[in-house]
């Protein structure tokens, strides 16, 4: 039992935590501007590689790095839309999608060019787990995860529902034209759509680089389960999206648990399956997702 | 003497690889250029093909399954029965969903893909791939075998692009182009849109395949880290943009002209010192890239855009 906790469930609840801060990105830059975005999940790698300038370049701890790193992705985020999404607001999407293929590759190119290709970390050497209650074990950095995340998730909550340029992020994702007669800042909207995405992205790719180790395809090989938990959630449902982060993240630890008998039920080799297994199910069952959001 | 020789095989090269993408961009051209499907998994079509083709035809390579020493052409038509048939099982799965989602799901296919490729190593040898692929006319000795390999290239294209050309102006692409403008007016004529979206995807992906098949063969070898993303699904995405999409020469110049360009980056960076030389590829990955949204957003038809006959 207690193997199952310290091994499969706190893995999973991280592992999910980290896809939903990528997934609110997607599924709220999926329901305001109506495309899926392939390079958020490089918008995570290059907020790893960030915080990892500030970490080994002024020995900063990665927690305190973590803020730069998301100002910083935030504000690219910002810019790579005025610059290769802007231009195709008025054609059909399926243009952006294209052209937010490229940007996925030119991130990770720059992340290559500048960082290099080696694996790292940000602290060398073996970090002992915690142990509480004399067998619950949990890594600090875990601890670290789970409990900004929830921050983030409850600072999300209160920007959406207390604040007027939240309240109209809901309002255009429900109905975009309806928004723009209602007399929404429809461009300020946007803006603070891409520096939340971006930020939290920023903040999903530190977290996934101090679970493991920073590569420059860290972020690239989330993006599958990230689209999945957003479509599970409901496209355009930032509350969906941390259900749907959550229940992926759980199912792909849960499926190498030795569920009936002693051989894990899933070779680890096909963890990243399940993801996208879940996915074409409730694409093909339910396509609105748990939280009824929009099919495209 | 010797240089102008080193140039013409340099030049064979470049035809035969940029051929065989050429080839794969023409399979793009069915999906995307006439039907509007957001295909993303190309290389997931392309493991296939080259998979198939290699344990077929390749010589007894120890542990795996295959290496029946089969010949070529049968692996070839294998290659492109077996994509195919990827296809119909992922169109049967996926058509249904709209653009977006079909890009994820494809990608998400290709991916799976990867992961058998990589996994299960009684079928591929795992992460040490497929060798002892033979490559037709390669007993002809140099240089004559490389020639031979890339007139087979050439003729194969040829053939394709006369085929497609026929069947682009035949009522069934016209029906697909009908689809991809107006998918409920198609509907609304009588047409059985989703039979004729399965039937695009399939040639498609068949021809995808043959080019997975071809660039086993070329390079006698097939791992899973030719089936990332980037060489196929990306570059072929790219070349066909540029060249124009919907437009058959253009499916076919895009490849030609880009991989030239991708190769000639080449030269340039090995002339930089070794700790610069490995940095510099990936500003070339980085200019691709680049090159993609200049297109996109200045010239969105391409060099050879298609050409709409009255509206």
């Amino acid at each position: 039992m207690l193997e199952f906790v310290n091994f499969y469930l706190i893995p999973g609840l991280v592992l999910g935590s980290i896809y939903a801060l990528g997934a609110i990105g997607v599924t709220m830059l999926f329901g305001i501007l109506r495309f899926a975005h392939f390079a958020h999940g490089d918008l995570m790698s290059l907020g790893a590689y960030v915080a990892l300038s500030f970490v080994a370049g002024i020995g900063l701890p990665t927690i305190l790095a973590l803020p730069f790193a998301m100002v910083i992705v935030a504000l690219a985020s910002v810019g790579i839309d005025r610059a290769f999404y802007r231009p195709f607001r008025k054609g059909p999407t399926i243009i952006v999608v294209i052209a937010s293929f490229g940007v996925a590759l030119m991130i990770r190119s720059l992340i290559q060019l500048f960082w290099g290709v080696e694996i790292t970390s940000y602290v060398q050497g073996i970090q002992r787990p915690l142990v509480l209650f004399d067998s619950l074990r949990i890594a600090e950095r875990h601890i670290w995860i789970i409990a900004l995340t929830v921050v983030f998730v409850v600072a999300m909550h209160l920007f959406l529902t207390r604040s007027r340029l939240g309240k109209g992020m809901r309002a255009m994702s429900d109905d975009a034209d309806l928004a723009r007669v209602t007399g929404i800042n429809t461009r300020a909207v946007i803006a603070w759509t891409w520096l939340i995405g971006g930020g939290l992205a920023a903040a999903g790719g530190v977290f996934l680089a101090m679970d493991t180790q920073l590569n420059p395809s860290i972020g690239w090989n989330a993006i599958l389960p990230i689209f999945a938990a957003a479509v599970l959630g409901g496209i355009g449902k930032p509350y969906g999206a941390i259900v749907g982060g959550l229940v992926i993240g759980l199912a792909e630890e849960l499926s190498n648990y030795p569920w009936f008998g002693f051989e894990p039920l899933l070779s680890p080799g096909y963890k990243s399956g399940v993801a996208f297994g879940i996915m074409v199910l409730m694409l093909i069952f339910r396509p609105s997702g748990l939280f009824r959001g929009r099919v495209l | 003497m010797d240089s102008a020789f080193g140039i013409m095989m340099y030049l064979v090269g470049l035809l035969t690889m940029g051929g065989i993408y050429a080839i794969m961009s023409l399979g793009l051209n069915v999906q995307w250029g006439w039907t509007g499907q957001f295909n993303a998994g190309i290389a997931g079509f392309f493991a296939v093909g080259a998979y198939a083709s290699a344990i077929l035809t390749s010589t007894g390579s120890g542990a795996l399954m295959g290496g029946l020493g089969l010949p070529v052409p049968v692996g070839l038509v294998a290659a492109m029965v077996l994509a195919g048939l990827t296809g119909y099982l992922v169109g049967r799965l996926c058509l249904r969903l709209k653009s977006d989602y079909l890009a994820i799901a494809t990608i998400g296919i290709a991916e799976i893909l990867r992961l058998i490729v990589t996994n299960e190593g009684w079928l591929t040898n795992g992460t040490r791939g497929v060798s002892n692929i033979p490559r037709p006319f390669e007993s002809l000795g140099l240089p004559w075998a490389q020639i031979a390999f890339a007139s087979l290239i050439v003729a194969l294209l040829l053939v394709l692009f006369l085929a497609l050309q026929r069947l682009a102006r035949s009522p069934w692409g016209r029906v697909l182009r009908a689809i991809r403008d107006n998918e409920t007016a198609a509907e609304a004529v009588g047409k059985n849109v989703v039979a004729f979206r399965l039937e695009a995807f399939v040639v498609g992906s068949a021809i995808m395949g043959l080019g997975g098949a071809l660039t086993a063969h070329y390079f006698k070898f097939i791992g899973p880290e030719a089936t990332e993303p980037l060489m196929t699904t990306f570059l072929v995405w790219v070349m066909l943009i540029v060249g124009g999409s919907g437009n058959n020469k253009g499916a076919i110049l895009g490849p030609l002209l880009v991989w030239t360009l991708w190769s000639a980056m080449e030269i340039v960076t090995a002339q930089l010192p070794p700790e610069w030389a490995v940095r510099a590829a990936y500003l070339r990955i980085f200019l691709v890239g680049l090159m993609l949204q200049v297109v996109l957003q200045r010239f969105a038809g391409g060099l050879i855009p298609e050409r709409r006959r009255g509206t």
